[in-house]
């Protein structure tokens, strides 16, 4: 990314993404875009990342640690 | 009266009786919240023992700390940023001695950002996290690898879904820290995702940072 322009564009990706940069804006960065395949390789691969952490499950609290902070509180442990 | 405001009451009855020492009160309060703060802490620890040494410590001090809580705003906000302080006292404990980051750090509030080094594209399915243990592992460990400052923002963004104002008032940081950490974190993501996926293709090495020099 060594245009001045890229460097702009980097600081505004994740407002864009998420739809928050203003339409001003939106034109500028997809003028840019067209003319940049490494920003669109950049913007592309920075929504997926955004997607599958969005997608990345949960743990449930452990038996064993759910009974020890129930015990450590104080408090009857529900049943699960 | 609207669902949003019946829930609004439901939870100041709730927070009335837990500080009157209401056992089922209490419990219901652990009950909704605990799953969530053991997520966090197993995130910002990287490892099951201290994450249930955060939990607990938790837990503890919030119920020590009800009775002054006095409802300016959420409870889960405010559990949550009990929760937060207690992660990175545990993770003080753990590195015992060596630099940490605190959360009012400047040095994240540099509105530069490093330039990124992979220009690769990668295709992903919807579903390969839940079907890919490996991509699920490097996953995990490129959060292990960010900075603790921007970790814990990107965990409460990004994995719990709290919005930026509420992320704010967990953490005690400006709405504008919020989403120059975030940014930050998600482009970090990105370059190591980028590293795996260009790794993993065999025989393949286009699009990494030799690149990049293009």
């Amino acid at each position: 990314m060594p245009k001045p322009d890229c460097r702009q564009l980097l600081a505004e990706l994740s407002s864009y993404l998420e739809g928050e940069a203003s339409p001003e804006l939106c034109r500028e960065i997809e003028r840019h875009l067209a003319g940049c395949p490494n920003c669109q390789a950049v913007v592309d691969t920075l929504g997926k990342t955004i997607s599958l952490y969005h997608t990345l499950p949960e743990e449930d609290v452990p038996d064993e640690a759910r009974r020890r902070l129930w015990r450590v509180l104080h408090l009857d442990l529900p049943p699960r | 009266m609207t669902a949003h405001n019946g829930e609004a009451v439901d939870e100041q009855a709730l927070i009335a009786r837990a500080q009157q020492g209401d056992a089922q009160a209490l419990a219901a309060i652990v009950e909704n919240h605990q799953r969530t703060v053991y997520n966090v802490a197993l995130r910002m620890c990287g490892n099951p023992h201290d994450a249930e040494e955060t939990l607990q410590e938790t837990f503890l001090s919030a119920i020590k700390a009800l009775p002054k809580f006095e409802g300016r705003s959420q409870l889960s906000t405010w559990l949550y940023r009990i929760a937060s302080n207690a992660c990175l006292m545990q993770r003080r404990r753990q590195a015992a001695g060596a630099d940490m980051t605190s959360l009012d750090d400047g040095e994240e509030e540099r509105d530069e950002f490093d330039p990124p080094k992979y220009f690769v594209d990668w295709s992903v399915r919807p579903d390969d996290v839940l079907l890919d243990g490996e991509l699920r592992s490097v996953m995990e460990d490129a959060i292990a690898q960010l900075p603790e400052a921007l970790r814990i923002v990107f965990i409460w963004r990004d994995l719990e879904g709290l919005s930026t104002a509420e992320t704010a008032e967990v953490l005690g940081i400006s709405e504008g820290a919020v989403k120059v950490r975030l940014h930050r974190a998600r482009l970090q993501l990105r370059e190591l995702l980028s590293h795996y996926y260009a790794e993993s293709r065999a025989g393949s090495r286009t699009g990494g940072p030799a690149d990049a020099k293009a």
